[in-house]
C-alpha cells in the first residue's frame, strides 16, 4: 500500500477520440520524469469514435499496486463523463471541467473545489481547431497541479514531431493557451501538487503488453504469429518493431487457427514461438492446442483476457478465461497455465512460460488481462544477467548408438529428447494421432495408457520450477485471501489496510494456475480460519478449480462489471466476512 | 541436396501405406518418391506436412521429417515451418476435403503471400476416411452416404481457386499417368514460390463415378503452345466447361517469395543475432 504523501490520483474522462488517452499519457510521462511511481488505468469504448473514455493515473513516491479507490482530481471533457463520475466527487476532491461553453452546467457538491476552464471555446475560437481541446486541458493541468512545463513541452513536441512542425506548433500553442487561462482567470484553491522527486535511474516505464513482448524477446522467442484482437494487439505491435531486429519473424495470419498453426510449425522446426490473443482467439485455437499437447510441441499462448462470452466486452476487464485455459479443448489435454499479476510479472513470467514450455515440451498459456495489458507502471529495470533461459533437450545422435531415434521414448522424466529438422537420423512425424515411441500411429490400449500418463506425469513436479508462491500477511490468520492475476494488486493493498486496522489477514498469490501449486495452497489453507477468493467473473472459476482439485471450500467474492477491483471493495468484503 | 542419387525406394519409410488396394494415392506416393530421388533431396532437410484424411497419411510413408496435423490445418503448420526455416524443403500433401472445405480459408492467404512450399492435393472428389460423403470437388448429383438423392452442391474448381488468388505455379496431374506426375511434382518443388499440383487420384472404394477408367477418357493434356505466363489464358483453361480433365502446367511465373520479403524487413531493422537487449530496454526510459 502506498502510504506516501505524494499519493495522488488524477482521472480524465470524456468522449472516445477527443484525446483523453493522450492527455493521460502526457501527465503520466511527465510524472514519471519527476521520479514518481505511476500506475495507470484506462477504460475506453469498443468503437473508435464516441462513447465514454477514461484515463486515470495514480502517482506516488512509494510502490503502487492498484488503481486506488477513486480519484483526487477529476477532469471532465464533457457532460457524459461528468454524469458517470459525479457520485465520486466527494468532499476534498478537485473537479476541472470544460466550461463555460462546454454544453453542460455541473452541480458542484459541497466541499468540492472546482475549476471551470473553457476548453472547447479556447480551442475553437482562439486557436481555430477543436481538436486541440485536449492540449488546452494539458496546459491547464500543468499549471494548476505543478507539472514541469519543460517536461510537458518536450513530451508534446516528441508526440507530434512525426506529423510536422505545423502540428507541433498548434499543439504547443494550445498548451500555452491553457496555461495562460489558468494564470489570468483562476486562483489555486486546492493543495494538490504533482511532486518532483529525484529521478530514478534504474526505472523503466511500460505497459503489461509491452512487458510480455520484451519478456518473449529476452526468453529467446524468434517467431510470433498473430491476429489482431483487443486487448492483446499491442503485444504484436511491440514485437513487430523489435522481433526483426533479433532475426526473428512476425506473421499476421489469416485467423487465430492459422496463428497457432504457424506457431506449432515454427516450434517443430526448432524456434521458440508464441502467439498472442484474447478469449475469442483462444477459443478458435483450442483444437490445435490439443495437438501441441499430443505431439509435445513447446509453445506459448498469451491470452490477454477481456469480457466474454462471445464478443462480450472487448475493451473491458474480466478474469473469465481460466476455465478455457485450464480445460478448453477436447480430450485429456495436459498443459501449463500461468497468470501475471503486475507489469513486472508480465516480463518475468513470460520468460518462465518459455522456459517451462521448452523444459516440458508442452503448450504454456500465459494469462494477462485488459487492465494489466493496457496499464503503464514504472518498474525496476530488470537485471538481464540474472535471468535463466531454458532450451529444450535436443536429440543427440550419439546417445542412441546404432539404435534408431525414438521421438517419444519412454523414460524416467517422461520428457523425450526432440530432434530438429536437418538433424541426421532424427526424422519423425509429429502427429495429433495417438502414437508409439517412434511417432507412428498406435492405438493399443496399453500404448494410449502409457502415453497419456507420459503427457501428464512429465510435469508432476512443475510447482517446484517456479519460485515459491508468494504469501503475505499474518500467520496464522483469521482470513486468508487467495487471488490470481491482476487482482493481486488491490488484494495486497486491501490486506495491508485491514492489518493496519488490527485484522488478522493473509494473502496467497499463485502465479501457476495449472497444475495448481497444491503444496503452497494446502499449507496456506491450514494457516487460516477462512478462505476468500476474489475474482472478476460470475462463476468463481479459480475458487471452483481449487475446490474441485483440492476439496478446499472458499468464500467466493465475484464482481463482473468490466472493471477491476478497488482495494476498498476488497477491504469492505474482508470486514464483512472475517 | 545429396551429392549422389538415392534410389526412390530408399525414400520410403518402414510404415506401410494404409490405403485400399487400387487407391490412386499409391501412384502419387510413387511419383513423389521418384521426384525426391531425381532431385537428390536430402531427406533430413525436407518436411512433409499434411492434415487429416486418407491421403494425409502420406508423411508416415516417407522417410523425411513430417507433420501429420489436424483436419484442414496442414498449410498453417507448413507456413510456420518454412518461415522459421527457409532452408528446409517443405511439401504439403492432403485431400480435396482437407484443402478446399475445412482448410479452404487458409488457401487464399498462403497463395497470396507466395510462401515457397509445394502443395500436392490428391483429389478424389469424396471423403474416403469417413467412408464416402460428398466432398467440395464432387460433381453435382453425386450419390454418397450423405447425399442419397444426389448432391445439390456445385463443386469448387481447385485450379481456378488458386489461380484467382495469385498462385505462381499451378499444375494438374493424374495418378494414372505417373510419368507426367513425377515431372509436375519435380517442377513444383523446383519452383521458387507457392506451387500447387492438383492430382486426380480416384477412390475405388467410395466414388464409383470418378473411376480410373472414367477419368482416363476425359484426360486432355495441355498443349505445348499454351503460354504458362498468361494468367487469363490459364483461367480460361481452368474454367473451360467441356468436361475434360486437363493435365500439365496451367501457370508458372516467378514472383518474390515471402521469406525474401521478411529478410528485407530484417535488413531494414538492422537485424543481429547478438541483440542488444539493454538498448531495446532504453526505449522504455522516460
Amino acid at each position: 500500500m502506498s502510504t506516501d504523501s505524494h499519493d495522488l490520483i488524477i482521472r480524465v474522462g470524456g468522449e472516445g477520440g477527443e484525446g483523453i488517452i493522450s492527455t493521460g499519457d502526457i501527465i503520466t510521462q511527465a510524472a514519471a520524469r519527476s521520479g514518481l511511481q505511476i500506475f495507470t488505468f484506462k477504460t475506453f469504448p469498443a468503437e473508435i469514435k464516441g462513447g465514454y473514455a477514461m484515463y486515470q493515473v495514480r502517482l506516488s513516491g512509494d510502490p503502487i499496486t492498484s488503481q486506488g479507490d477513486g480519484f483526487n482530481i477529476f477532469i471532465s471533457f464533457n457532460e457524459e463523463a461528468y454524469q458517470i463520475n459525479k457520485n465520486l466527487l466527494k468532499e476534498g476532491t478537485v473537479f476541472m471541467y470544460d466550461g463555460p461553453g462546454g454544453g453542460f452546467e455541473p452541480e458542484i457538491p459541497p466541499g468540492v473545489i472546482s475549476y471551470p476552464v473553457p476548453l472547447s471555446q479556447i480551442a475553437k475560437e482562439d486557436l481555430g481547431s477543436y481538436r486541440t481541446k485536449n492540449m488546452v486541458a494539458v496546459g491547464a493541468i500543468t499549471k494548476l497541479f505543478g507539472l514541469s512545463q519543460k517536461s510537458v513541452e518536450e513530451i508534446v513536441t516528441n508526440k507530434f514531431k512525426k506529423k510536422g512542425d505545423e502540428i507541433v506548433d498548434i499543439n504547443i500553442r494550445a498548451m500555452h493557451a491553457g496555461i495562460s487561462y489558468v494564470e489570468k482567470e483562476l486562483e489555486k484553491k486546492d493543495s494538490f501538487k504533482v511532486a518532483s522527486l529525484e529521478k530514478q535511474k534504474d526505472t523503466i516505464v511500460l505497459d503489461g503488453n509491452e512487458a510480455i513482448g520484451f519478456g518473449a524477446l529476452v526468453a529467446g522467442c524468434r517467431f510470433l504469429s498473430c491476429y489482431p484482437i483487443t486487448p492483446a494487439t499491442e503485444v504484436a505491435i511491440w514485437l513487430s518493431k523489435f522481433l526483426p531486429k533479433v532475426n526473428g519473424t512476425l506473421v499476421q495470419a489469416e485467423d487465430e487457427i492459422a496463428s497457432i498453426g504457424n506457431v506449432l510449425g515454427a516450434a517443430y522446426a526448432g524456434k521458440k514461438a508464441m502467439t498472442s490473443t484474447s478469449g475469442p482467439g483462444m477459443a478458435l485455437m483450442s483444437e490445435l492446442l490439443g495437438m501441441a499437447t499430443m505431439a509435445e510441441i513447446p509453445c506459448v499462448i498469451v491470452n490477454v483476457q477481456r469480457g466474454g462470452p462471445s464478443t462480450g466486452l472487448p475493451t473491458k476487464h474480466e478474469q473469465s478465461d481460466l476455465f478455457i485455459s485450464v480445460y478448453g479443448g477436447h480430450g485429456d489435454a495436459s498443459r501449463i497455465v500461468l497468470a501475471c499479476d503486475d507489469v513486472t510479472d508480465c516480463f518475468y513470467l513470460t520468460i518462465e512460460a518459455f522456459n517451462l514450455a521448452e523444459k516440458y515440451q508442452i503448450p504454456v498459456i500465459l494469462l494477462s488481462d485488459g487492465a494489466l495489458g493496457m496499464r503503464k507502471e514504472a518498474i525496476k529495470r530488470p537485471d538481464l544477467s540474472k535471468i535463466k533461459i531454458v532450451d529444450r533437450e535436443k536429440y543427440d545422435p550419439e546417445s542412441r548408438g546404432d539404435k534408431p531415434f525414438l521421438r517419444y521414448i519412454l523414460n524416467e522424466s517422461n520428457v523425450s529428447p526432440m530432434s530438429i529438422p536437418g538433424q541426421e537420423g532424427g526424422a519423425y512425424v509429429a502427429t495429433g494421432i495417438e502414437h508409439g515411441e517412434k511417432g507412428a500411429p498406435k492405438y493399443t490400449p496399453e500404448n494410449h495408457i502409457m502415453m497419456s500418463k507420459k503427457r501428464f506425469e512429465k510435469m508432476k513436479n512443475v510447482e517446484d520450477d517456479l519460485p515459491e508462491t508468494k504469501r503475505i500477511g499474518d500467520d496464522p490468520a483469521d482470513l486468508g485471501i487467495i487471488s490470481w492475476g491482476s487482482t493481486h494488486g488491490p488484494t495486497k493493498e486491501a490486506i495491508a489496510r485491514a492489518r493496519n486496522q488490527g485484522l488478522k489477514v493473509a494473502g496467497l498469490f499463485p502465479k501457476m494456475i495449472m497444475p495448481l501449486p497444491e503444496k503452497a495452497i494446502s499449507k496456506f489453507a491450514k494457516s487460516v480460519k477462512k478462505i476468500m477468493v476474489p475474482e472478476i467473473n460470475y462463476q468463481g472459476q479459480f475458487a471452483e478449480l481449487i475446490r474441485s482439485k483440492m476439496g478446499i471450500e472458499s468464500v467466493k467474492y465475484n464482481i463482473y462489471g468490466g472493471l477491476p477491483f478497488t482495494p476498498l471493495e476488497i477491504l469492505n468484503k474482508i470486514e464483512e466476512i472475517i | 541436396m545429396l551429392t549422389e542419387t538415392m534410389p526412390a525406394k530408399d525414400y520410403k519409410s518402414s510404415v506401410p501405406p494404409t490405403w485400399c488396394p487400387g487407391c490412386g494415392d499409391y501412384g502419387v506416393l510413387n511419383g513423389f518418391l521418384k521426384a525426391l530421388s531425381d532431385l537428390k533431396i536430402n531427406y533430413n532437410e525436407a518436411v512433409v506436412v499434411s492434415g487429416i484424411g486418407c491421403s494425409s497419411r502420406f508423411p508416415f510413408f516417407v522417410k523425411t521429417y513430417g507433420i501429420h496435423s489436424l483436419h484442414g490445418r496442414s498449410l498453417p503448420l507448413a507456413v510456420g515451418v518454412k518461415l522459421a526455416r527457409p532452408d528446409l524443403e517443405v511439401i504439403v500433401t492432403g485431400g480435396d476435403g482437407d484443402g478446399f472445405s475445412i482448410g479452404g480459408g487458409h488457401v487464399p492467404h498462403v497463395v497470396r503471400k507466395n510462401i515457397d512450399i509445394t502443395y500436392i492435393v490428391m483429389d478424389n472428389s469424396i471423403y474416403g476416411l469417413t467412408k464416402g460423403q460428398v466432398s467440395p470437388t464432387s460433381n453435382v448429383g453425386l450419390v454418397t452416404s450423405t447425399t442419397p438423392y444426389g448432391s445439390p452442391d456445385d463443386p469448387v474448381n481447385p485450379i481456378g481457386y488458386v489461380l484467382t488468388y495469385g498462385a505462381t505455379f499451378v499444375a494438374q496431374g493424374f495418378s494414372g499417368n505417373p510419368k507426367e506426375l513425377t515431372e509436375l511434382i519435380k517442377k513444383g518443388i523446383q519452383h521458387k514460390g507457392f506451387s500447387f499440383i492438383n492430382v486426380i487420384s480416384p477412390c475405388p472404394s467410395f466414388n464409383r463415378r470418378d473411376t480410373f477408367k472414367a477419368i482416363k477418357e476425359l484426360i486432355d493434356p495441355i498443349l505445348d503452345t499454351h503460354d504458362t505466363t498468361d494468367r487469363v489464358k490459364a483461367l480460361d483453361l481452368a474454367f473451360n466447361t467441356d468436361g475434360k480433365v486437363r493435365t500439365g502446367i496451367f501457370y508458372d511465373l516467378h514472383k518474390p517469395v515471402y521469406h525474401d520479403r521478411l529478410d528485407e524487413i530484417k535488413r531494414k531493422s538492422k537485424a543481429s543475432d547478438e541483440p542488444d537487449y539493454e538498448a531495446i530496454m532504453d526505449t522504455f526510459k522516460v
